[in-house]
């Protein structure tokens, strides 16, 4: 299904503009007329066909689901909402006190918000288009255990002593009165409710995310064109343990959302560079970035940011390792 | 006089809102005061969980998105 974007990028780049696949300038414009077509046409038809399929799912709905769950339970559970919910970044603040002041757990909540940035359907959708299906798995795998194992830890050390005085003594609240019902009203959606819906998400998230695409393609068709094979395997190849945290530190400055770091990952994965090293590059992008860490702060006293800052860190490094190691077996 | 919260913990959405309600009431020669409401604890208190969301006279009327033209127009009649 994907050749016909390979053809294109062929008769554009090889036969309009007569440039040749050997040439930095042939390759690295081949690269990105292939993924930039591929990947917003990609975006357009699945955004619209996965928010007509989920037009019911919000957050209140899933605050109902999860309260009240049994712990074991509701870290697998946050962290598949998470992944499945549309859910904006803005509104994670409300999210967490909602989630909160109804009694769920600070690591269940956590486990939401954790794996909400990480796995979302347009990194999902880049990513089984530019790395295939296997790569994507392994992707939604290690970014809900992150998700899960957060959560869990968090509780482990009873997180909500950290919490703004004003949000634990809302969850404290919530706790002793288990019998609190939640409200959660049905809502029966039509055919043209879907509709409206999805073509509202598709508009919205199209809009928001085209610039990364060409930036993110940018990027990752000048490392394709210009950096020489083998480089990138000889410096930051499997032999060097330290080339993981690195790649996690590096990614920290480096804001941006996973729609701009995936083709940067194809790029580095095809010119050699370990995939544990790729993967924990790529998730310390766009999980542990400082803007949307200091709008936690509103809900959390430092410690708890602090924590879960290095948790995240912690995790993508040991990730980024055991991948590694299991990849050059 | 009615008074028009916008709840919102900043996002350039709910700070869009505010100004579309506070255009619409003008068009309208509404007398209305619309305030931004960012505290997190005054949000948690209206039980809403996705912003922007739109109190009127004390009464929850939108919530998740920034509200239609047609909307604002009924709240402010």
């Amino acid at each position: 299904m994907f050749a016909s974007f390979t053809y294109l990028a062929d008769w554009l780049v090889y036969q309009q503009l007569g440039l040749s696949a050997q040439t930095k300038w042939g390759s690295a414009l081949h690269f990105f007329v292939e993924d930039v077509t591929k990947i917003f046409a990609l975006l357009l038809v699945m955004i619209y066909v996965i928010s007509f399929l989920r037009a019911a799912m919000d957050v209140e709905r899933v605050r109902s689901y999860l309260s009240g769950q049994h712990r074991g339970v509701g870290y697998l559970m946050g962290s598949s909402f998470g992944a499945i919910t549309p859910f904006c970044s803005c509104s994670s603040i409300p999210v967490f006190l909602g989630f909160t002041s109804a009694g769920i757990p600070v690591g269940i909540t956590m486990a939401f918000l954790l794996t909400s940035p990480l796995i979302n359907e347009v990194a999902v959708l880049l990513l089984l288009s530019l790395l295939g299906w296997k790569f994507t798995l392994m992707y939604v795998l290690v970014g809900m255990t992150i998700g899960i194992m957060g959560g869990a830890l968090l509780d482990l050390l009873r997180a909500e002593r950290w919490l703004q005085p004003f949000a634990a003594k809302a969850y404290q609240q919530a706790v002793q009165q288990p019998g609190m019902e939640i409200e959660c009203e049905v809502r029966k959606l039509s055919f043209q409710d879907r509709h409206d819906f999805a073509k509202t998400e598709m508009l919205e998230i199209f809009g928001r995310v085209w610039k990364w695409v060409i930036i993110g393609v940018g990027l990752g068709a000048g490392l394709h064109g210009f950096v020489p094979e083998g480089w990138l395997e000889s410096h930051l190849g499997d032999g060097q343990w330290w080339s993981v945290p690195a790649a996690v530190l590096m990614g920290i400055p480096l804001y941006s959302n996973a729609t701009g770091v995936i083709p940067v990952m194809e790029s580095l994965l095809l010119k050699g560079l370990p995939v544990g090293t790729t993967l924990a590059f790529c998730m310390s992008t766009v999980a542990a970035s400082f803007p949307e860490f200091i709008l936690l702060k509103q809900v959390m006293q430092w410690r708890l940011l602090a924590l879960i800052f290095v948790v995240l860190l912690l995790s993508f490094t040991v990730m980024g390792w055991i991948f590694n190691v299991a990849f050059a077996l | 006089m009615k008074t028009v919260k916008v709840l919102g913990t900043g996002c350039t959405k709910c700070t869009k809102t505010a100004e579309v309600i506070e255009r619409v009431a003008q068009a309208m020669g509404a007398d209305v005061e619309v305030i931004k409401e960012t505290r997190p604890e005054v949000i948690m208190q209206y039980q809403v969980m996705r912003t922007p969301a739109v109190v009127v006279d004390e009464t929850l009327v939108h919530s998740g998105s920034i509200p239609a033209q047609e909307e604002i127009k009924q709240w402010l009649q």
